[in-house]
């Protein structure tokens, strides 16, 4: 009851369990493919078959294999065989709508060419594109127009010597204004953001508890911190409690001493799940058991909350209780780069220690712009109600396009409030046929399979922007439809079945 | 309670043979009176021994088996008491007010040839803009074209509609330009050889990397979790010793050494030192020892070489015996982000094992834009002859007339160090001691600064210099002015 209290709102997520005969019929599916990628390898072993794989050099056919053969087995035999898929060539904004380069393969996916034609208006469901500011006309590109006129595109250097720009220093006050905090740095790469400063924050003797789902950046910045490791179940509390108090009362492994920090690593949204933190759990844990919290808002900011300040604001909670906040400004502002916020002595801390500080080049100056204005249009600085009005679309869109997934039965992961949207596939092959299907329909969506996600769990993920019009929601639905009957049987929700047979 | 099982044993063998005989003695009658008969026939002896063994062996079986970690466990409240006690370190350790890196020299306007620094208009020595591309019409113009078709961002990573005809167009510039087979770009110039060097090298395998190497490089191969082998800088004797040693390792396992990779890991023109790499005898040990090169391009990408296309070009040498040859485009192409070429066979692994590639968003393609049109304006008018005499004209001035500071790199690299003659000693005296020089020279509109570096994070500090970047933009009076400056710093401050 004390943690129902903790919520203001129902938490609605749901992943529902693979149904056994889909399970089944997956792990066939693999089992198919290894044998033929086996087969297939024996071919071309013995020249039977063409060799499309790029070789090494004659003059250096003596050295040490740079490659394995077994670490490439599923790049050659699984991963080329639907690789259309992905890389798709975009000519056009990455808006709502976007031009597509078409390709054309001769070999099955080894090489590509181009035929030279243009698919136009292709619905974009795959870009990060949440308030839709990727856009080349209107109040944000005339400002990164002006920017890159007075200060040019690069920089030449890094923020401690001659790279720190009077506009990175507003970007930054901007920033911490926008989340609620003291002081704020910016980066300009969401990825080194992670990997660069969560070694200057923890090192040896320090422990980190890191959900298991989070992303690729906040792993190899663990690593690279030299800290202790230990994952927890996602987004479990219970499980996240249990290693709290493990770490706390048996202290560092062998030598007992007590850690010297600990650091709890989540996200706001997990863009693979769709799900979203239990943040206000994870709050009264970090205060009970006096850990540090990071929190990586990179899909989350701007996505969530009524004022699109992530999933603080979703929550209701003070800014103030997070002590690290990281986000990206590539999602949900149209721009690149990421941030941290939190207290002065952080921020102090990070100026200086931080590696991005001292070795990286500074953000460029019209990207810095895309995010001063797209950032004040949400805060409704402009003085229009454009922020608002995107946010409040976005949410429309968010629950409406769930919902009516979800009347078609279809399984969909994730908190119900979430703009990422996985659909689940479990089969390998239907990523493939789901994705040129789709394209053949003019709708450009994203499959993952292994190993982004777990092997018999493949999805094809939503991303749904504020900048989608009602039509544009309504007709994609139908044609997932569409496309699903005749061709790929569906996935269709037993419970959704057995409710509705009832 | 084994060794008095085993004891045992024999002692219940002799009564079993004398019930046994017994029986046998009386026929095939199984009656347990002659049963009882045969224990009062054993030896008192035996049967008080037996006795005791017995006892012995089920007191040994009922007790409780002895545990190690018995000890350690702990009740509720203490592990209540334990959390409660605890106290974390602060997240961040206090700062002194007056660390050096605490307040950044604020930059109004393009950090360009004129450069305004904290209010002062200064001729740019710092930034490194070696052609002079930070603000070019030309390359500003392609941008802006760029930006109002495609917006700012990209919104994915290349994998997920993140891949723009841009980006494909520029990696087959710069492919064709460094005449390799294929190119790959990165959104961040740090990540470029961070996430290039683990794509290749995992546990196991063995890097030999020069001392000097920049921090990029050694958090590339610290996330490679490979056997880092550091020679000393520049020094191909020692290098060559680590690589026989390593071969003597291998002859005592062939089968392992049939799976090890090797690799060596050097830059162009060291971006700590401001020297070149000896890359003809490194060739020549690569085809000796069986390794293979990966080479950073970052400082000489654009500068050396009769067309700018680096070390490979200074020294002749064929680009395919180097295997990967990874630069940022940060300096000479004046934009931001970088890129790796090399062989197909190489380059396309990062396609899905280059962690700073796949879980990235792709470059803006107004900077990618940006960067195809310096790479324009490089082929069209190379320079390099000009701008490689401009470079030694600036280190020979500097060379021998400065009292107390000492010139550190090759005569023909763009970016120089200055180092105090010197040292006091305490590394803080010095950064000092060269800050007040530089603060000097920025009063009299001569912009410098300071090289940085994490001082617990490197492997190999470097001494404290002053970096003075020579660009294609200024003019041999703004060299002389500059020049004159610092001397006059040096002979009031370093006295």
């Amino acid at each position: 009851s004390l943690k129902l209290s903790l919520y203001k709102k129902p938490f609605v997520e749901s992943f529902e369990e693979t149904p056994l005969m889909v399970a089944v019929l997956t792990y066939m599916g693999y089992g198919i493919l290894t044998i033929f990628g086996y087969l297939r390898d024996f071919l071309r072993q013995w020249n039977i078959e063409k060799r499309h794989i790029a070789r090494e050099r004659d003059e250096q056919k003596d050295f040490v294999p740079l490659y394995q053969d077994f670490e490439n087995f599923y790049n050659r035999n699984l991963y080329i065989r639907i690789r259309d898929n992905w890389n798709r060539p975009v000519c056009s904004v990455p808006g709502p709508k976007m031009d597509l380069i078409e390709r054309s393969t001769p070999n099955y996916n080894w090489t590509f060419e181009y035929t030279g034609r243009v698919l136009k208006d292709v619905l974009n469901l795959g870009s990060y594109n949440y308030l839709g500011f990727a856009e080349n006309k209107g109040p944000c590109a005339d400002a990164a127009i002006e920017a890159t006129q007075a200060y040019g595109v690069g920089v030449g250097s890094t923020r401690c010597e001659m790279g720190n720009l009077d506009i990175h220093e507003e970007l930054e006050q901007l920033v911490a204004r926008f989340l609620g905090v003291e002081s704020s740095m910016a980066f300009g790469m969401g990825f080194a953001t992670n990997s660069m400063n969560i070694p200057a924050l923890t090192g040896k003797g320090c422990l980190i508890l890191s959900d298991e789902l989070n992303h690729a950046s906040l792993v190899l910045g663990a690593r690279l911190s030299s800290s202790t490791i230990r994952v927890f179940k996602h987004n479990n509390m219970q499980s996240l409690e249990k290693l709290l108090r493990d770490a706390i009362v048996h202290g560092q492994p062998r030598t007992h001493r007590p850690w010297k920090k600990i650091l709890i690593v989540v996200e706001g949204i997990y863009s693979m799940e769709g799900s979203i933190v239990r943040l206000p759990e994870i709050i009264a844990l970090k205060k009970h058991y006096k850990a540090y919290l990071y929190l990586d808002e990179a899909h989350s900011i701007g996505a969530l909350g009524p004022n699109g300040k992530g999933v603080v604001d979703y929550f209701g909670l003070d800014p103030k209780d997070v002590d690290i906040m990281m986000g990206t400004f590539t999602k949900s502002f149209g721009a690149a780069g990421g941030y941290i916020g939190g207290k002065k002595e952080l921020i102090d801390y990070l100026r200086c220690h931080s590696h991005s500080a001292v070795y990286a080049t500074s953000m460029s100056p019209p990207v810095a712009q895309q995010i001063i204005t797209s950032m004040k249009i949400i805060m409704g600085e402009d003085g229009t109600t454009l922020g608002a009005d995107r946010l409040r679309q976005l949410h429309e869109n968010t629950t409406y396009f769930r919902r009516k997934l979800h009347d078609m039965g279809l399984i969909i992961y994730g908190n119900e409030d979430s703009p990422v949207i996985p659909m689940m596939l479990y089969m390998p092959a239907k990523i493939g046929a789901f994705g040129r299907q789709m394209l053949k329909k003019n709708i450009g969506i994203v499959g993952v399979g292994f190993p982004a996600t777990p092997i018999i769990e493949s999805r094809a993920r939503f991303c749904v922007s504020a900048a989608h019009t009602r039509e544009m929601l309504n007709t994609s639905p139908h044609r997932i439809a569409r496309t699903k009957f005749p061709r790929i049987q569906s996935n269709y929700s037993p419970i959704q079945r057995a409710l509705t047979e009832e | 309670y084994t060794i008095i099982i085993y004891l045992s044993y024999p002692i219940y063998l002799s009564i079993m043979r004398g019930v046994l005989s017994s029986i046998m003695a009386s026929g095939q009658q199984w009656v347990l009176v002659e049963m009882v008969q045969a224990f009062y026939e054993a030896p008192a002896y035996h049967l008080i021994l037996e006795g005791i063994l017995i006892l012995w062996i089920i007191r040994l079986l009922f007790s409780k088996t002895y545990k190690l970690h018995e000890t350690y466990k702990l009740t509720e409240n203490e592990k209540e008491d334990l959390i409660e006690e605890w106290q974390p370190e602060p997240l961040v350790p206090t700062l002194s007010k007056d660390h050096p890196s605490l307040s950044y020299d604020i930059v109004t306007g393009s950090p360009s040839h004129k450069i305004i620094i904290n209010g002062k208009e200064c001729i740019n020595f710092a930034s490194f803009n070696f052609l002079g591309l930070l603000d070019n019409e030309r390359v500003k113009q392609k941008a802006l074209s760029s930006l109002k078709k495609y917006g700012v961002g990209t919104c994915g990573p290349r994998g997920f509609y993140g891949t723009f005809d841009v980006h494909l167009e520029l990696e087959s510039r710069l492919a064709n330009f460094m005449q390799t087979e294929e190119a790959i770009i990165y959104s961040y110039g740090f990540a470029t050889i961070a996430s290039a060097i683990p794509a290749y090298s995992k546990r196991g395998d063995i890097i030999f990397v020069d001392e000097a190497a920049c921090f990029s490089i050694q958090k590339g191969l610290q996330a490679s979790r490979s056997f880092i082998k550091y020679f000393k800088h520049n020094d191909m004797k020692d290098l060559e010793r680590l690589l026989k040693e390593q071969d003597l390792e291998d002859q005592k396992n062939p089968r392992k050494a049939r799976v090890t990779r090797k690799f060596i890991v050097v830059e162009g023109l060291f971006i700590n030192t401001a020297d070149i790499c000896p890359l003809p005898e490194l060739v020549k040990l690569k085809y000796k020892y069986k390794v293979r090169i990966f080479l950073e391009e970052s400082m000489s990408f654009g500068v050396l070489g009769e067309h700018g296309r680096g070390v490979t070009e200074h020294f002749g040498v064929n680009i395919d015996d180097i295997d990967l040859i990874s630069a940022n485009m940060e300096n000479a192409v004046a934009t931001v982000g970088g890129f790796c070429c090399g062989r197909s066979f190489v380059i396309d692994h990062q396609r899905l094992s280059g962690q700073g590639y796949c879980f990235s968003a792709s470059l803006p393609p107004m900077l990618a834009a940006a960067a195809i049109e310096a790479l324009n304006i490089m082929e069209e008018d190379p320079g390099n002859r000009s701008f490689f005499n401009d470079c030694l004209n600036v280190a020979l001035c500097l060379c021998d007339r400065i009292p107390g500071l000492r010139l550190e790199g090759e005569p023909f690299a763009p970016a120089l160090h200055l180092q105090l003659e010197k040292s006091s000693g305490s590394r803080e005296a010095d950064m000092k001691l060269l800050r007040s020089i530089i603060d000097y020279c920025l009063n009299r509109n001569v912009a410098l600064t300071l090289a940085r570096y994490l001082e617990k994070e490197e492997r190999f500090l470097p001494t404290p210099s002053i970096r003075v970047v020579v660009t294609v933009q200024q003019t041999e009076e703004e060299i002389q002015k500059a020049v004159s400056c610092i001397v006059e710093a040096a002979s009031v401050l370093l006295q």
